[in-house]
C-alpha cells in the first residue's frame, strides 16, 4: 500500500500544486477583504469566474484578429492578464461601493447577505451575456500554450512513476508566485500598504492619523479582484472549459483554505490554498487504497474538510493565525 | 396614530380584496376562451448545464405540434405548446407539474430529459391523470412504479448498461475495465448495471470510483487509472464532465478507450474534448436521424442541427397527439376526459415513428425501444454509428 502511495506522488504533487496555486490566489481575495472589514465577501468567487470569462472573450477576439499567430504567447499571456485584472478590479471597486459601503455600519449579518445576492447576480448576469451567442453557456478557451513536459521521477528513485504535466501548469504556477511575491511586497513595503495594515487594525484611529479609509478600502477590493481575475484567466488557459458556476465550488474552497492558513493573514491564505490543493489531489488518488477500496474518490473532499476540522479544534486561529483579543 | 394605524390596516385591506379579485376574475375569463384549446406542456431543462438537450426535445415536439394544427383544426380544435424549464432539477419539476395539473386544458405532457426529474413529477402527473411520454429518461424506476400515465419512447438504463458492456467486451476485446460514475441517480444505475454485466461477460473491473457534478478538476480520479493502465474506462455521466474527463486523461497520456452513456450524445462533447474526443464510444438511446426528412425540416425551421433528442421529442408529441386525437373520435368529436386520453396514450401498440417504432407495453415502456452504438473517429458530431442491439 505504502509503495503503491509513493509511486504515484510526483503525478499528485503536480496535479495538487497546479489546484493549490489557483486556490491560493483566490484565498488572498477573501482574506484581504476580511482582514480590513470583517466581510465574508462571497462574491469573490464569481469575480474569479467573471476574470475567467473576460479573459476568454479577450482570446477569443484576440484568435479573430489574428494576434495570436503574430505574437509570442507570453505577450499575449500579460496582455490578457493586464486587461482583466484590471476590468475585474473595478468590477470589485464597484460592488464594494454598490452593494457594501452603504451597510458598512448595519450588521455583519446583512453585508453577507447583500455578498451572497452579487454572487447569484453576477452568475446569472454572465450566463445570460454567454447564452446570447450560441444558447450554451459552457465555453471553450482556446489554448495559448500547447505541449506536455514529462518528469522522468523514476531516475530520480526507482519507487517514483514519472509524471507529465502540460506547460500551462508551468505558467498557472509561475504567474501565481509573481502575483503572490508582488503582494507581499506591497502590502509590506509601500505606503499604501502600510495604510492597509493601519486601516485593518483600527480604521477610526487610521482616519484620524490622515489616512482615507474609503480609499484605502475600495483599492483593497481592487487589489483582491484583480488578483481574483487573473486567476480565473489562469484557470480557463489550464482547464480550457468554463462555465458560469465554476466560482461557487471554488470559492468556498479558497474560502476554507483562507481560513485554514488563518483568515486575515496573506502568507496564511497562500499556505492554506496550497495546502487544501494538494490534499485534495491526494485523497482522489489514494483514499480507495488506504481504506482497501471502503471510501472512494468521491470522499475526497470529506477528507479535506475532516482535516480542516482536526487543525481548527487545535488551533482555532487557523494555521498562521494570531489569537487576538476581540476588539471593542 | 391608532387611526394612522387603521388606515394602512384597512388599505392594506382593499388592496388585497381588489389584487385576490382581479385574479378571480383573470382564471374565469381564460377558461371560458379555452375550451376547445388542447394544450401539451413540454418539461426539459432550457437553460442550466444541459440546455442543448432541452432545447432539442422542445423543439422536436413543436415542430410535430405544428405539423398536426391543421388535422386538430379539423376537429374542432386549437392546439398550443406551452414548454416549461425543469433546469434539471426535481424541486422545479415538480413545482412546474403542479402549475400544469392546475390547468384543465393541458392534456399531456413530453418530457422530461433527466429520470430524476422525471420520477417525482410524474407523481404529480398521475394525480391529475396527465399522461406523459419521455423522450429521453432511462431509469428503470421511471416504469417500474406501474402509474398510468407515465410512458417512454426509449430504452430502459437495465438495457443500456449491459449493451455497452457486451460490445465492450465482445468487439472490443476489453479485459481490464475502469468505472467512473458522476453519483446521481443516471449515473450510479448506469455504471452499476454495466459493472454487473461486464463481470459476467468475463472482464475484470479494476476499479469503479465517483467524481462530483460541477467540478472541472479529475485529475486525482485519472491518476488511479493511468496507474491501472486499463483497456477501457467507462463513464456513468453527462458530457459536461464526460467531455472533461476524456481531456484529461489524453493531456496525462492516458490511451484507454473510453466508453460511456447516451449522457454523453451532444455536440458539446466535441466541443470540450476536441480532438481527445476519438476513440470515444458511447451506448445511446437515441438513433441516429441525421439523414431523416425530419432533420431537413428542423434544420430550416430553427436554423439549428438537430440533437440526439430532437427525433424523440417529434416522435413522443406525435404519439401523444394521436391518443389524444383517438379519445376525441371515441368520443364523438367532444372533448374527451383526460383519464380516457391517459388510457388512449397507453393504448397505442403500433405507430410508426419518424426513427422508432412505437408500442407500449402495459409499464409504459416502449417494446421496439433500440440501443444504437457510436464511435468518435474525428472530432465532430454527431459520432459514427457502429451498431445497434434489439431487446
Amino acid at each position: 500500500m505504502f509503495a503503491h502511495i509513493i509511486q504515484t506522488l510526483p503525478q499528485v504533487l503536480i496535479d495538487g500544486l497546479t489546484l493549490g496555486a489557483v486556490y491560493a490566489i483566490i484565498a488572498l481575495g477573501y482574506t484581504m477583504v476580511y482582514g480590513i472589514l470583517e466581510l465574508i465577501n462571497f462574491a469573490h468567487g464569481e469575480i474569479f469566474m467573471s476574470g475567467a470569462f473576460i479573459g476568454t472573450a479577450i482570446l477569443i477576439g484576440l484568435t479573430g484578429v489574428g494576434w495570436i499567430a503574430a505574437f509570442p504567447a507570453v505577450v499575449t499571456l500579460i496582455l490578457v492578464l493586464l486587461i482583466t485584472s484590471v476590468a475585474t478590479g473595478l468590477l470589485g471597486m464597484g460592488i464594494e461601493r454598490v452593494a457594501y459601503r452603504p451597510l458598512r455600519k448595519s450588521s455583519k449579518l446583512i453585508t453577507l447577505i447583500t455578498a451572497i445576492g452579487m454572487s447569484f447576480l453576477l452568475q446569472d448576469f454572465v450566463r445570460f451575456i454567454t447564452e446570447l451567442k450560441n444558447g450554451n453557456y459552457i465555453v471553450n478557451t482556446p489554448a495559448l500554450f500547447s505541449g506536455k513536459v514529462s518528469v522522468s521521477a523514476s531516475s530520480l528513485s526507482s519507487s517514483f512513476d514519472d509524471a507529465t504535466f502540460k506547460v500551462t501548469f508551468i505558467v498557472v504556477l509561475i504567474v501565481a508566485l509573481c502575483l503572490m511575491i508582488g503582494l507581499e511586497i506591497f502590502v509590506n513595503r509601500t505606503k499604501w500598504g502600510m495604510a492597509m495594515r493601519a486601516v485593518a487594525q483600527d480604521p477610526d484611529t487610521a482616519s484620524l492619523m490622515s489616512i482615507n479609509v474609503n480609499k484605502v478600502i475600495s483599492l483593497t477590493f481592487f487589489i483582491g479582484s484583480a488578483l481574483g481575475g487573473a486567476t480565473g484567466v489562469l484557470f480557463a488557459l489550464h482547464y480550457g472549459t468554463i462555465d458560469p458556476y465554476i466560482g461557487f465550488i471554488l470559492g468556498l474552497k479558497a474560502f476554507t483554505a483562507a481560513v485554514l492558513g488563518g483568515i486575515g493573514n496573506i502568507r496564511g491564505a497562500m499556505f492554506g490554498g496550497l495546502m487544501l490543493g494538494i490534499l485534495e489531489m491526494f485523497a482522489a488518488a489514494n483514499l480507495s487504497t488506504i481504506t482497501g477500496n471502503v471510501l472512494g474518490a468521491e470522499y475526497k473532499d470529506v477528507f479535506a474538510f475532516a482535516i480542516l476540522i482536526l487543525v481548527l479544534i487545535f488551533k482555532p486561529e487557523g494555521l498562521f493565525g494570531k489569537a487576538v483579543t476581540e476588539k471593542v | 396614530m391608532l387611526s394612522k394605524k387603521m388606515l394602512s390596516i384597512l388599505a392594506t385591506t382593499v388592496l388585497s380584496v381588489g389584487f385576490v379579485a382581479g385574479c378571480g376574475s383573470n382564471s374565469t375569463s381564460g377558461e371560458d376562451k379555452g375550451s376547445n384549446v388542447i394544450k401539451i406542456a413540454t418539461q426539459s431543462p432550457l437553460s442550466g448545464g444541459s440546455a442543448t438537450l432541452g432545447e432539442a426535445i422542445k423543439l422536436g415536439a413543436q415542430l410535430a405540434l405544428d405539423e398536426e394544427k391543421d388535422t386538430f383544426e379539423k376537429l374542432g380544435y386549437k392546439l398550443q405548446l406551452v414548454p416549461y424549464d425543469d433546469q434539471g432539477d426535481p424541486k422545479k419539476g415538480v413545482a412546474n407539474a403542479q402549475l400544469i395539473g392546475s390547468d384543465k386544458a393541458v392534456y399531456g405532457v413530453i418530457g422530461h430529459l433527466n429520470s430524476g426529474v422525471t420520477i417525482p413529477s410524474s407523481e404529480t402527473y398521475e394525480k391529475y391523470s396527465i399522461p406523459m411520454i419521455s423522450p429521453a429518461s432511462t431509469a428503470t424506476d421511471v416504469t417500474d412504479r406501474k402509474l398510468k400515465t407515465v410512458n417512454r419512447i426509449v430504452a430502459r438504463d437495465d438495457f443500456q448498461g449491459p449493451a455497452g458492456a457486451e460490445y465492450a467486451v465482445k468487439e472490443l476485446k476489453a479485459k481490464n475495465i475502469f468505472v467512473i460514475q458522476d453519483k446521481t441517480a443516471y449515473g450510479q444505475g448506469l455504471a452499476d448495471a454495466f459493472k454487473t454485466a461486464a463481470e459476467k461477460e468475463g472482464a475484470k473491473i479494476v476499479g469503479f470510483e465517483g467524481i462530483t457534478v460541477g467540478e472541472k478538476d479529475f485529475n486525482g480520479v485519472l491518476n488511479q487509472v493511468s496507474k491501472e493502465k486499463p483497456d477501457l474506462v467507462y463513464f456513468g455521466g453527462l458530457y459536461a464532465e464526460g467531455g472533461l474527463l476524456i481531456k484529461q486523461a489524453r493531456d496525462k497520456g492516458i490511451t484507454a478507450k473510453f466508453m460511456g452513456g447516451d449522457g454523453l450524445d451532444s455536440s458539446t462533447l466535441v466541443d470540450i474534448a476536441g480532438d481527445a474526443v476519438k476513440d470515444t464510444y458511447l451506448t445511446s438511446v437515441a438513433g441516429d436521424a441525421s439523414k431523416t426528412q425530419f432533420a431537413k425540416d428542423y434544420e430550416k425551421k430553427f436554423n439549428k442541427k438537430v440533437e440526439s433528442y430532437s427525433v424523440y421529442g417529434y416522435d413522443s408529441m406525435k404519439v401523444m397527439l394521436q391518443g389524444i386525437q383517438k379519445a376525441i373520435e371515441d368520443n364523438d368529436k367532444k372533448l374527451p376526459s383526460h383519464e380516457a386520453v391517459r388510457d388512449a396514450v397507453r393504448g397505442i401498440k403500433e405507430y410508426k415513428g419518424e426513427l422508432t417504432q412505437v408500442g407500449f407495453d402495459e409499464k409504459g415502456d416502449n417494446k421496439y425501444a433500440k440501443i444504437f452504438i457510436y464511435k468518435f473517429d474525428a472530432p465532430s458530431y454527431p459520432a459514427k454509428l457502429e451498431g445497434e442491439i434489439s431487446q
